[in-house]
């Protein structure tokens, strides 16, 4: 049964909303954004995902017009945006800090877009009633924007920054300032929003967890640079480098030659080990460098030999982690890597088989890592 | 035990110093003018006991602020001192929020400085710098000097003795107290809310009319405050640089004390003009503790 999977990024005929076309941007001697060329679609929730400094909120702010590039273009709907001023794009923004106006009620600040369009009064009226029941904020209407909580502010700067019906939408870190349980939540609440407004939500974050959550397509940025734009689990199951393996969730990085043998290669990476077997995306050439990125969970433990896998690596277990649902055993290689492996708590913790100092074995498929040039 | 310490020093400071005086200051008011040391009767004398309290009590009477109504010198010096605060207060206004605006969009490091020059000149005598401007305005002063000779006039204007050099010197002297409570209110202004108010379609000048203003009025009216209270009961000010038509109460006060040695009405002068003052005092008060609220 095929499924009609919302991909326009893999329809050749589909127009983007947003271009960048190797867009750079230079801060005095800082190179913010750096040769960048990407194209986001209609509808989607586009997630930038970096450490702080890459660039994500730079790019950003180019949207919303706060900032313009030294070279290159930007494209909104076809039409390039740059000699275009914030107050006069169809892009709004909601901002880290909610920049919700505390001089106002919730009701007002909801309405300052609508008003500033000299929209009619009775259709501002309309227009804030339904964002305030899209958020469920209609009982606090009133209420100045001090008087309400975290969570509920953030809603509030939500309707605020939807009340123009935005064609694009930035989230600057918008749920930074929750605490996890309600950030949980209410990253379904934006998806769910997203969905019934049918708004190209652009997102900025750090959170990886967050942006593999809520978004449709992640970029992974670096130094000003997209280093991967794809979905979150192409993105966690085929990073192409070992930045992207390692900045998003858990990673052994295992380094070594490369021996292809067939449409197999096997890596030495330790005297006296056996090679990793692995099974390449791309072509590596005999004796050159790679690195073997595998999930911890995708590493079995055992007490004994498993048979028939096709890698199997004895070591030592040197730390416990138990997190509840699951634990991640590090375990020390002979050569003094360490590995980590997850198994998921099934099992009451009193019938845990290892504990440490505990000889293990470590069993992966041919399948189960990456094999990366860089 | 403490905790009654703590509030006994200021208070028992506020009773010596303002309260006892003000209630002798009042009693002043009350007696007659006499040529005597002091200046004034009935004196309370308690050798003569119980007796002459009563005596001295029967001769305090409501006389003087009677007075105070029927001469129009009075009130009109009164009205003329609230117009020339409430002019002056405005006019700090106007130069001391662009003022305060500019430094609070001051790049960080340069904030500190500018919040020094700001209060540098209190580090020279109020009276000095009063005198200097009267050697600035006056007919063969500097302003005179300059704007002559680079053509703008012929004739020296005149400016000292009037009222305007009178508004000059308020507005130099108390800007200070408008400029530091605005810049108190602007710095703490987040500017992504300016940011935020473009985004949703304000011009940067619309901007600046529905979020900056709106929340620098507490700054504002603290300011006002500031400048109007101690501006009311000027005297150094209109009697250094203003003429003979600057009618302020401070000026009035002073010449019923030393020139006419009438204790009694002088005193009827300054606790109406206290009165007066517990108006905008109280109001001040109120601006504050309304603010904390919104804060809280």
């Amino acid at each position: 049964m095929a499924l009609d999977v919302f991909a326009p990024w893999d329809n050749p005929d589909a127009k983007p909303l947003i271009q960048f076309k190797n867009v750079t941007k230079r801060f005095g001697d800082f190179t913010a954004i750096d040769d960048l060329t990407v194209d986001i679609f209609e509808s989607e929730f586009f997630a930038l995902l970096g450490p702080s400094g890459c660039g994500k909120t730079t790019m950003m702010r180019m949207l919303a017009g706060f900032e313009t590039p030294t070279e290159g273009t930007i494209r909104l709907a076809g039409e390039d945006i740059a000699p275009i001023p914030p107050n006069k794009r169809a892009v709004n923004m909601m901002f880290q800090s909610y920049a919700l106006f505390p001089h106002l009620t919730i009701w007002d600040n909801i309405a300052f877009g609508l008003k500033r369009d000299r929209m009619p009064k009775g259709e501002i009226e309309a227009r804030v009633d339904e964002m305030l029941r899209l958020t469920r904020m209609e009982q606090f209407a009133k209420r100045k924007p001090h008087q309400v909580s975290g969570g509920q502010r953030q809603r509030v700067a939500l309707a605020r920054s939807l009340a123009k019906a935005p064609k694009l939408l930035l989230l600057d870190e918008p749920l930074g300032a929750l605490d996890k349980k309600l950030r949980q939540e209410t990253q379904f609440e934006l998806m769910d929003i997203q969905e019934k407004t049918g708004t190209t939500f652009v997102i900025v974050t750090h959170d990886q967890e967050e942006a593999m959550t809520v978004a449709s397509r992640v970029a992974v940025m670096d130094h000003g640079k997209i280093v991967q734009v794809s979905t979150p689990d192409a993105i966690y199951e085929t990073p192409n480098s070992t930045y992207v393996a390692d900045f998003i969730g858990d990673v052994n990085l295992i380094q070594g030659k490369a021996d292809p043998k067939g449409d197999k290669i096997y890596i030495a990476w330790a005297e006296g080990q056996p090679e990793i077997v692995g099974t390449p995306m791309s072509d590596f050439s005999h004796g050159q460098d790679v690195h073997f990125a595998i999930r911890p969970e995708k590493v079995s433990i055992s007490a004994d030999k498993p048979e028939g896998a096709a890698n199997a690596i004895k070591g030592k277990v040197l730390d416990i982690a138990y997190l509840g649902n699951i634990s991640t055993y590090h375990v020390e290689l002979p050569g003094g890597q360490v590995i980590k492996a997850q198994t998921a708590n099934n099992r009451r913790i009193s019938r845990r088989s290892f504990t440490w100092e505990d000889d293990v074995w470590l069993s992966f498929t041919d399948t189960a890592g990456v094999l990366l040039e860089r | 035990m403490r905790r009654f310490t703590l509030i006994a020093i200021p208070y028992a400071w506020l009773l010596a110093l303002f309260l006892v005086p003000f209630l002798i200051v009042f009693k002043i008011s009350l007696s007659d003018l006499a040529m005597a040391i002091p200046p004034y009767t009935p004196n309370l004398d308690l050798s003569t006991g119980w007796a002459g309290f009563k005596d001295f009590l029967s001769q305090l009477d409501f006389e003087n602020f009677i007075w105070l109504t029927q001469d129009d010198l009075y009130w009109k010096a009164y009205l003329s001192s609230a117009k020339i605060a409430a002019i002056s207060t405005i006019l700090t206004i106007i130069v001391g929020f662009p003022i305060a605006y500019g430094m609070a969009r001051a790049p960080e490091e340069w904030r500190a400085t500018l919040l020094m020059l700001v209060i540098l000149p209190f580090w020279t005598s109020f009276l000095i710098r009063v005198y200097s401007w009267m050697g600035i305005l006056s007919q063969e002063g500097y302003l005179n000097q300059f704007l002559m000779s680079i053509g703008v006039i012929s004739e020296p204007l005149i400016i000292l003795n009037t009222n305007i050099a009178v508004y000059i010197g308020i507005v130099y002297t108390y800007l200070p107290f408008m400029i530091l409570p605005i810049y108190a209110a602007l710095e703490k202004l987040d500017e992504s809310l300016l940011e935020a108010a473009e985004d949703l379609g304000c011009s940067r000048m619309s901007a600046f009319w529905l979020i900056t203003v709106p929340l620098s009025k507490q700054g504002v009216i603290a300011g006002s405050f500031l400048v109007f209270i101690p501006t009311l009961g000027e005297f150094v000010i209109p009697s250094l640089l203003g003429g003979s038509k600057t009618l302020m109460i401070g000026k009035v006060l002073w010449e019923e004390f030393f020139s006419n040695r009438d204790w009694p009405v002088a005193s009827a002068v300054a606790v109406v003009l206290l009165l007066i003052l517990i108006i905008p005092i109280i109001l001040f008060q109120r601006n504050e503790q309304k603010q904390r609220e919104a804060e809280g």
